[in-house]
C-alpha cells in the first residue's frame, strides 16, 4: 500500500456544506489512478489535501503508514500551470528540486539529464522558459517531478491548458514513462477520454455525495488505443456515469 | 544618443536666445534673476576648475548612496514586516502609505534638533524621505508573486528559508528593482532638502552659497548638475540591471 485515505472530509470555513466527505480510497504501489468529475466537485481540493496544501477537516491520510501533515518532496505535484521559474532555465529548473534535497551538483546533472531524456528535451537543456512552447514546459515540468523520485507522483490536469494535438502527444509520453518508470500517479482530470487512456483505476467522485460513488478498473492491455471498440465502450460507460452525477 | 544631444542643443539654444531676448533686449529681467548659458558655463569652469565641484558631487553622492543604503536596509525590513504580518498589514500600512506622502523637507526641523548641523541630520532626512517608499514597494513586490511558484517549491520539500532564497526573492526582483529605483531618487531628493540646510560640503550648500552670493548662474550649474547625477545612477546603474533582468526572463 501505497496512500491510504481514511474517510476524508473537508468542509470550508463559514460553510456547512462539505466540499469533500466519507473519502476512503487507497492507492497501490505503482498504481496509476485517475479521479475524475464535473468541475466543482472537489477534485483539486483532493488533491491539495493529499499534498499537503490543505489540511483534511476529518480523516486521516497515510502514505505508507506515515500521516501526512504537510506538503513535502515525497508526493510532488504537477500542476496545470506549470509552476516552472522563469528566472531559472530549463535544466536548472529540473535541478531545482534536487538543490531543495541537498543532491551533490554531479547527481543533480546526471539525473536532470537522464530525465530530460526521458521527455525529449536534452536539446533545450539550456533554453529560458520563455522560449520553449507550453507543451515543452509541461514536459520540462513533468522531467522536474520525476527527478525528485517521489513516492506518489500528483498531476492536477496537467494537459488540460495546452491544445488538443499537444495534450493527446503528452498523455503517450505519460504513459510510456509510467510503464518505464513504474512511478505511483495519482492523476487529476475532467477529460474522462484521458482517464481511461492512462489509469489501472478510475475514481468518479459526485458533486451531489461530495464523495467517491464508483471506482472502475480498466483492464485494457497498453499501449491502449483511443479507437478500439473497448476503449470507446468503456469510455462511453463511464462518460455517462459521471454526467448521471450532474446536478 | 545623437537625438539627445540635438535636443540638447536645440534646447541650449532656445535658452540662449530667449535670454538675448528677455534680459538683453526687452529688458523683462535683471541679469542677476536669470541664468545664461555662458554665465552657467563660466560658473562651471570657476567652480570646476578648483575642484570644489568635484569635492561637492563626490560629497553629496557618498552621503546620498550611504542614506540610501540604511534607507534600503530599514525599508526591506520594514516592508517584510508588514508583508509578514496581517495585523500590521491592515493598522501599519495605511499609516506607511500616509508618512510617505510628507515632503521630506518635512523631516528637517526634527533632525535639525535631534542631531544638529550634522552629516547624521542630513542622512536621517534621506532615511525618512525614502525609506517608508521603499517598504511600501517590498511589500507590493512580495504580494504579487504568483502562488503557484511557492506552492510548487513547498510540494517540493522547500523549507521557508530555501522558499524565501530560492523563490520568493528572486519572483520578487523585478518589482523590488523598480521599487529600489523610485527609492533612491526620493533619496536624492531628499538628501537635498538636507544639505540646503547645513554647512558642510555638498551639492546643496553649493547651491545655497549662490544664492548668498546672489549669483544664479552657481544655482543653475548646481541644479544641473543635480539632475545630471540623477540620470547618470538611473542610467548607468538600475537601467543596465533592470533590462538584462527582463530580457532574461523574455518580459522584454
Amino acid at each position: 500500500m501505497a496512500l491510504h485515505l481514511k474517510n476524508i472530509s473537508k468542509y470550508y470555513e463559514n460553510s456547512r456544506e462539505p466540499v469533500l466527505q466519507n473519502i476512503n480510497l487507497t492507492i497501490q504501489s505503482g498504481e496509476f489512478v485517475s479521479i475524475v468529475g464535473v468541475s466543482g466537485c472537489g477534485k483539486s481540493t483532493l488533491l491539495n489535501l493529499i499534498a499537503g496544501l490543505e489540511k483534511p477537516t476529518g480523516g486521516e491520510i497515510l502514505l505508507d503508514n506515515a500521516p501526512v501533515t504537510g506538503p513535502g518532496a515525497d508526493r510532488v505535484v504537477m500542476f496545470q500551470e506549470h509552476g516552472l521559474y522563469p528566472w531559472l532555465n530549463v535544466i536548472e529548473n529540473v535541478k531545482f528540486g534536487m538543490m531543495l534535497a541537498g543532491l551533490s551538483k554531479k547527481e543533480q546533472e546526471t539525473r536532470a539529464l537522464y530525465y530530460l531524456d526521458m521527455v525529449h528535451l536534452t536539446e533545450y537543456r539550456d533554453y529560458p522558459i520563455h522560449q520553449i512552447s507550453g507543451g515543452m514546459r509541461q514536459r520540462t515540468a513533468l522531467a522536474r517531478a520525476l527527478a525528485l523520485d517521489a513516492k506518489l507522483l500528483l498531476m492536477d490536469e496537467p494537459f488540460s491548458a495546452l491544445d488538443k494535438q499537444t495534450s493527446n502527444h503528452l498523455r503517450e509520453e505519460l504513459q510510456r514513462i509510467w510503464m518505464e518508470t513504474g512511478k505511483t500517479i495519482l492523476f487529476i482530470t475532467h477529460s474522462v477520454e484521458e482517464a481511461v487512456f492512462l489509469s489501472d483505476r478510475i475514481v468518479i467522485l459526485s458533486p451531489t455525495k461530495r464523495s467517491v460513488s464508483d471506482i472502475i478498473s480498466v483492464a485494457l492491455p497498453r499501449p491502449r488505443h483511443v479507437y478500439a471498440q473497448e476503449f470507446v465502450d468503456l469510455r462511453h460507460r463511464i462518460l455517462e456515469e459521471v454526467r448521471g452525477e450532474k446536478i | 544618443m545623437i537625438g539627445t544631444i540635438l535636443l540638447l542643443l536645440i534646447l541650449i539654444a532656445l535658452w540662449q536666445g530667449g535670454y538675448w531676448l528677455c534680459v538683453d533686449l526687452l529688458g523683462w529681467w535683471k541679469p542677476y534673476a536669470m541664468p545664461s548659458p555662458q554665465g552657467v558655463g563660466l560658473s562651471l569652469i570657476r567652480l570646476g576648475g578648483n575642484g570644489s565641484l568635484l569635492r561637492a558631487t563626490a560629497n553629496s553622492l557618498l552621503r546620498g548612496l550611504t542614506g540610501y543604503a540604511l534607507a534600503i536596509v530599514v525599508g526591506l525590513m520594514l516592508g517584510l514586516l508588514i508583508n509578514r504580518s496581517s495585523y500590521l498589514q491592515k493598522h501599519l500600512k495605511p499609516l506607511v502609505l500616509g508618512v510617505q506622502t510628507l515632503p521630506s523637507v518635512c523631516w528637517v526641523p526634527f533632525s535639525i534638533l535631534w542631531f544638529g548641523l550634522s552629516t547624521s541630520a542630513i542622512l536621517f532626512v534621506v532615511i525618512m524621505g525614502s525609506a517608508f517608499g521603499i517598504a511600501l514597494s517590498v511589500d507590493d513586490a512580495l504580494q504579487n508573486i504568483q502562488p503557484i511558484y511557492q506552492k510548487s517549491a513547498l510540494t517540493m520539500g522547500a523549507t521557508r528559508l530555501q522558499l524565501y532564497r530560492y523563490v520568493i526573492f528572486p519572483a520578487a526582483l523585478p518589482a523590488l528593482l523598480s521599487g529600489l529605483k523610485q527609492g533612491w531618487s526620493f533619496a536624492w531628493r531628499a538628501l537635498m532638502s538636507g544639505e540646503v540646510m547645513t554647512t558642510s560640503i555638498g551639492l546643496g550648500q553649493t547651491l545655497i552659497t549662490g544664492r548668498d552670493l546672489a549669483d544664479i548662474n552657481q544655482v543653475m550649474l548646481v541644479m544641473l548638475i543635480i539632475v545630471l547625477v540623477g540620470i547618470l545612477i538611473e542610467r548607468c546603474f538600475f537601467s543596465i540591471f533592470e533590462k538584462k533582468l527582463l530580457k532574461k526572463r523574455g518580459l522584454v
